[in-house]
């Protein structure tokens, strides 16, 4: 690499030619320095409250571990299997606890009106990550393929339908439901999680309401 | 760090950089290593104290040897279009315009993308096909050979002789010009006993899609009988509800709750008025941020003096 080059790869602007140089830009610039993974945070941060959203992000990790493996076994394995049948039961409760964290983590918020100091696409990804999850759960119940999905499909088709969008999902369907809730909706939540973290980095935690601009 | 505060100059609503504070150690690794520890083995305790609900699938079968009269009086009502997929509209049919949100036909603009033929896909393609005896040949072609206003007359009058027993059972109807429904009938529900039916309705017997199984066990009432059975119906807060004390989709409680109100749940249109109370709670949480009066009730109700409570004990020490 020449001199010129190395000089260049030192830019702090992005390029208006080169996407390479923007995109570096853009993936280095969009936390600041050192907030991708501090060990400080402001003295504020003090409250168990804080604890739910890391709560939140780790038990969609177990979510995802236990749906995985379910998903090896495939669809029908935990009517046949005693292990499936376990799998399935872990999977069941770390959504419970994944919805009551969450939803702990969320009242948090919105008692912390963590919106605030340009925070407000936090929120919104919070809030967009929580309907994709919902979604993930629903079709989740739609594919277990027993009574229980019957009679969800059964009255979910009506209420799907009344707006259009059961041309759209058939939720009669557990095939598709299956694959929306192993791989597609999964997929959003990842995406909307990862901008929601990274919004997070980017914002720091936010404030306490009323706190004034420190002064050295 | 020593540090003081400043009366900010930006106005009263202005927060402060985050990254301006003084800090403290803070370990997210070693957080998000017990809060996964902990989480984990909960999950697994609750997994193997309380497992998860598994009851099999109702089959046609199932339901023809439990509830043969539904199974009878569900394909008379298939052939007569009184069932409630042969009058449903869109996606399945155009034979209504479906719910409507206000003056929004939100359903009929859907269109009609999984088109299903009640009595033909649901009754005479199976009885069609699944090798037919000589009676049930003969009152398919008298079905054929007929109008279709003697066809629905037929099966009405079949429906009306039905209900009018006490416990629907065929045997005792009233004698009545029925055509060749009662065989055609009767018949269904041998093929239904016979545990072949599904695979009859079924256009891949090796795909996934249950559609015309599932609407036509939906419009026989068995299905929602073992249903409320359980407490699942949706006036029974069924939609977030799971059978015995198993935690269902709680999550679905915002949605599930406009199902209580009768003005709402019991509207023709209920269900997309229900969608449509939700997307507004929906949408008031999502812009939350921007929505003057809504996003000043945590400056009101001071639960935030709870969370900071020590941010706030050593502001006043300091003053």
């Amino acid at each position: 690499m020449s001199a010129r080059e190395d000089t260049a790869a030192e830019v702090v602007s992005p390029s208006r030619t080169s996407w390479t140089a923007w995109a570096r830009y853009r993936i280095t610039h969009t936390v600041p320095e050192g907030q991708w993974l501090p060990d400080r945070q402001p003295a504020y941060v003090a409250s168990w409250i804080y604890v739910f959203g890391m709560a939140t992000l780790v038990s969609l990790f177990i979510v995802i571990g236990s749906g995985v493996v379910l998903a090896i076994g495939g669809s029908e394995w935990w009517h046949t299997s005693n292990v499936g049948h376990y799998v399935n039961s872990v999977h069941l409760w770390s959504v419970e606890i994944f919805f009551a964290v969450m939803a702990i983590h969320l009242w948090g918020k919105f008692w912390m009106a963590a919106w605030r100091g340009g925070r407000a696409l936090t929120w919104m990804t919070g809030m967009v990550a929580l309907l994709a999850a919902v979604g993930t759960g629903f079709t989740g119940y739609l594919s277990q393929t027993n009574f229980d999905s019957q009679w969800i499909g059964a009255q979910a088709k009506d209420g799907l339908n009344s707006v259009g969008l059961g041309a759209w999902f058939n939720a009669l369907n557990p095939a598709a439901a299956l694959t929306l809730h192993i791989v597609v909706l999964p997929l959003a939540v990842g995406v909307i999680v990862i901008m929601h973290i990274i919004l997070v980095r980017r914002h720091g935690v936010v404030p306490p309401i009323g706190a004034e601009e420190p002064t050295p | 760090m020593t540090t003081s505060t400043t009366p900010s100059k930006r106005g009263k609503r202005y927060t402060p950089d985050s990254h301006s504070f003084p800090t403290r150690p803070y370990d997210l690794f070693k957080e998000m290593v017990i809060a996964g520890v902990i989480l984990l083995l909960l999950a697994l305790a609750l997994a193997a104290g309380f497992g998860s609900l598994d009851e099999k699938a109702i089959t046609l079968q199932d339901w023809a040897k439990a509830a043969p009269f539904d199974v009878v009086a569900t394909a008379t009502g298939e052939l007569a279009g009184t069932t409630s997929s042969a009058g449903y509209g869109p996606p399945y049919n155009n034979a209504s315009d479906g719910q409507k949100l206000g003056p929004l036909s939100l359903q009929k603009w859907g269109g009609v993308r999984i088109p299903v033929d009640s009595a033909q896909d649901l009754v005479l393609t199976p009885l069609e096909s699944g090798a037919p005896d000589a009676a049930t040949k003969d009152a398919l072609a008298a079905w054929k050979a007929a109008a279709a206003d003697q066809q629905t007359a037929w099966a009405t009058a079949y429906g009306d002789a039905l209900a009018a027993t006490p416990d629907g059972d065929p045997t005792t109807v009233a004698k009545g010009d029925y055509g060749p429904v009662p065989v055609m009938a009767s018949s269904f529900l041998t093929l239904a006993n016979s545990g072949g039916l599904e695979q009859l309705i079924s256009p891949n017997s090796y795909g996934g899609d249950r559609t015309k199984q599932l609407l036509l066990l939906s419009d026989g009432s068995y299905l929602e009988d073992q249903a409320r059975a359980r407490s699942l119906g949706g006036d029974q807060w069924g939609m977030m509800n799971e059978a015995g004390n198993y935690p269902g989709q709680v999550w679905l409680g915002m949605m599930t709750f406009w199902y209580q109100i009768p003005a709402l749940g019991g509207s023709d249109n209920g269900d997309a008025l229900v969608w449509g109370a939700t997307v507004i709670i929906v949408l008031a949480f999502l812009f939350l941020p921007f929505l003057p009066g809504l996003r000043a009730i945590p400056e009101k109700i001071p639960v935030y003096k709870l969370v900071w409570r020590d941010y706030y004990r050593r502001q006043k020490n300091k003053k």
